[in-house]
């Protein structure tokens, strides 16, 4: 992974130094709460309905086992002993004092983290595949990529004060587990037919309030002219992005009133001033920042096929988690393992001190020292061998991280909700469990297959709930909590919004309505097809029957 | 007398900012206004006859394109920010320095507080009349928030990636 040299490390510093006297000088009165508020925000501080919320910056997902040890250690020292996953693959604590963050970036400062524009209105943690490095279908490893924009982004002068916040994701696979499509800039890594690699560019993608699509306005930017074309969509959108309401500030908003066309003009116009110039990307460059994501040290393994096979035949148990939780590797021999962070009764993403400090160990014992977190709230080892996996299942089970889960409905995507976050209109944590204690018979959820239930507490939409296959909204109904339900949305390469069902439920309905759209599904679907599938074919309509039928 | 900064020290200012809804009459021949851009758009050859110094000032959303031809007739340019949030004139002052080849003075107006100093200086302001409740000579500090950074911007042409060692 990338490894500060001591320009890195000096600017990170001098970051803790800036934010300790800004700290000091709104204790001391000198910046008022309002001053204050931007400044704590792009440090990813919120004050939060019970404490503050301090949200550190893990580029693209991947950590070191001393930076989960990190994390382990302040969730000890400055939290109440958890952390939380984000669904910006980052890691937020949710009890810190306001106090103690200038020191828990002096910590993070010597593990090389920060909690750099992480939240606020400006370009955030640059997000992608969690597989990436690794997976059987890339055609380029975007972590380079995702390492050159993160330089590029941080502290970037120009564009510290947009509109509104600014998201940017990169894909280098087949599938597109970045989600790429709903975010303000989605790159693809794309090759020509000289096969010289460049960038398929997307802008104008987004959930929130106003859930969009992005809009394709480059189908191919060679690699060199990355940053220079960058500058051009964010000099467009901080000048002319709207900022008269924040709900109509994102980009997406710019896009859609100019039409991609009239904006893929723009941007090009002005990136007609910058191209070939000196933020040209330079080969050495390049080459400098991949040279840190080079191959660990692989040993010339074979597949295990047969070997596995034998052990899921002896331990069903074993069989389940290997279906559901592991990734095939581009590697002979490995295998990508996710650790299910959603076991029935935890919030969806928690994980406590002393399991960073267990995962941190697997890392090492098992995965050269790395682990990613994903978009979907879990933990990866990236580079397990096969002929290890049988006793890291073993380790995983008594460490609580072997749900055989992953992919299926009760792998819930889920925000902190109205039980931390005070922007939530609604909780989502309980909502989620009870989902999970009705789905708990891993023969039906099995049997049920692939499905993204992705909960939100409010129209912010941090769980993601315009792109679950199913997704709950959680909405304010005159002072009561209420549940809005989605179908059909996506957040693959196929990528959809969901599509609303009708009047939202009370929380204490949420499981039977969940059961009643899984049985339609089931009473629909034909042999091997998916819930969105199914859904895809036969609409929305025998859906709503069912679930407003007792109503009527 | 405000007092204002000016490439890194603190200086007596000597400009008139005049509003928004000023008109000719008001002026005298020989002060040196910083007027608003609707003034300049009518009456420039009213202003240019004058003996005094002549600056422009742009609210928030009004673009330098508009007087991106007549940039020589200004010896300082001031940009607006209504709120210190307000990022516009960021693009602004860059294009006046790299794109316009403004060398005249960029002042930061409005409501500019400490800690947005280090990042308008990057992007090209060299003078900054910060909020009247602020002091400048705590704001002087902000300029050495960081001792490196990534991007090349109006103040430094390259990137960290060019520059490194």
């Amino acid at each position: 992974m990338y490894v500060y040299d001591e320009y890195d490390q000096r600017i990170v510093e001098d970051r803790v130094k800036q934010f300790r006297d800004q700290t000091r000088r709104y204790l001391a009165g000198e910046l008022s709460g309002e001053e204050f508020r931007p400044l704590r925000l792009q440090n990813g501080l919120y004050i939060q309905r019970y404490a503050p919320m301090l949200r550190v910056a893990v580029p693209y997902g991947l950590m070191s086992s001393a930076q989960v040890r990190m994390m382990a250690k302040i969730a000890r020292d400055y939290d109440k002993g958890y952390a939380h996953i984000s669904t910006r693959q980052n890691v937020q604590f949710n009890w810190p004092e306001l106090e103690d963050v200038p020191e828990i970036l002096a910590e993070l400062a010597t593990v090389q983290m920060h909690a750099i524009q992480t939240s606020g209105n400006c370009i955030r943690n640059t997000t992608t595949d969690q597989f990436a490095g690794v997976a059987r279908d890339e055609i380029i490893d975007p972590r380079p990529w995702c390492e050159i924009i993160r330089q590029w982004s941080t502290f970037h002068p120009e564009f510290s004060h947009l509109p509104r916040k600014f998201k940017i994701a990169v894909n280098g696979a087949a599938s597109d587990r970045a989600a790429i499509e709903v975010h303000d800039i989605g790159l693809e890594a794309v090759k020509n037919e000289a096969g010289e690699l460049g960038f398929r560019v997307a802008v104008g993608g987004g959930l929130g309030r106003t859930p969009i699509v992005g809009s394709y306005i480059n189908e191919f930017l060679p690699w060199q002219h990355l940053i220079s074309y960058l500058d051009a969509i964010l000099r467009v959108y901080n000048r002319y992005g709207r900022r008269d309401n924040k709900y109509k500030a994102r980009i997406k908003i710019l896009v859609k009133a100019l039409t991609p066309e009239v904006f893929a003009e723009k941007v090009n116009a002005e990136w007609a001033h910058l191209k070939d110039g000196p933020t040209t990307l330079s080969a050495e460059e390049v080459h400098r920042v991949a040279d840190h994501f080079i191959d660990p040290a692989y040993r010339e393994l074979a597949d295990l096929d047969a070997d596995l096979a034998k052990l899921d035949a002896e331990h069903p148990g074993f069989a389940r988690w290997r279906q559901r939780n592991t990734v095939a590797h581009k590697r002979p021999g490995y295998v990508a393992v996710t650790l299910s962070l959603k076991p029935t009764g935890v919030a969806p993403g928690d994980v406590t001190d002393k399991q960073l400090d267990a995962i941190a160990d697997l890392a090492d014992r098992y995965s050269f020292g790395e682990v990613r977190n994903s978009h979907n709230q879990n933990i990866i080892l990236a580079d397990v061998e096969q002929q290890q996996l049988f006793t890291l299942w073993s380790e995983l089970r008594e460490l609580g991280f072997a749900t055989p889960n992953v992919g299926l409905l009760t792998d819930i995507i889920c925000c902190p909700g109205g039980d931390f976050c005070s922007l939530a209109n609604a909780k989502s944590i309980p909502v989620a469990e009870a989902i999970q204690r009705r789905f708990d018979d891993l023969d039906y959820l099995f049997d049920i297959g692939e499905l993204d239930l992705n909960i939100s507490g409010c129209m912010n939409a941090c769980g993601h709930h315009h792109v679950g296959h199913i997704g709950i909204l959680g909405v304010d109904k005159k002072g009561q909590e209420f549940y809005q339900v989605s179908l059909g949305g996506s957040a693959g390469r196929d990528a959809s919004l969901a599509q609303i069902l009708g009047p939202s439920f009370a929380q204490d309905e949420m499981p039977d309505v969940i059961e009643k759209i899984i049985k339609v599904y089931v009473e629909q679907r034909t042999d091997e097809e998916s819930f969105l599938d199914t859904f895809r074919r036969v609409g929305v309509d025998p859906f709503k029957e069912r679930v407003y039928a007792a109503n009527h | 007398m405000q007092r204002i900064i000016k490439n890194g020290q603190i200086i007596d200012e000597t400009w008139h900012l005049l509003p928004k809804d000023a008109t000719l009459d008001s002026l005298s021949n020989c002060d040196d206004y910083i007027v608003p851009l609707a003034l300049w758009v009518e009456h420039s050859t009213a202003l240019k006859a004058r003996d005094g110094g002549l600056g422009v000032w742009l609210e928030a959303g009004e673009e330098i394109e508009e007087i991106a031809d007549d940039l020589d007739n200004f010896q300082v340019i001031a940009l607006n920010f209504p709120a210190f949030t307000d990022g516009r004139h960021s693009s602004t002052a860059y294009l006046l320095r790299t794109r316009y080849g403004y060398k005249g003075e960029v002042r930061a107006i409005g409501d500019i507080l400490r800690d947005q100093l280090f990042a308008l200086k990057r992007c090209g302001f060299d003078a900054f009349a910060l909020r009247a409740d602020k002091d400048p000579v705590d704001a002087l500090k902000a300029f050495e928030d960081f001792s490196e950074v990534y991007q090349a911007s109006a103040d430094e042409p390259l990137p960290l990636f060019r520059r490194r060692a």
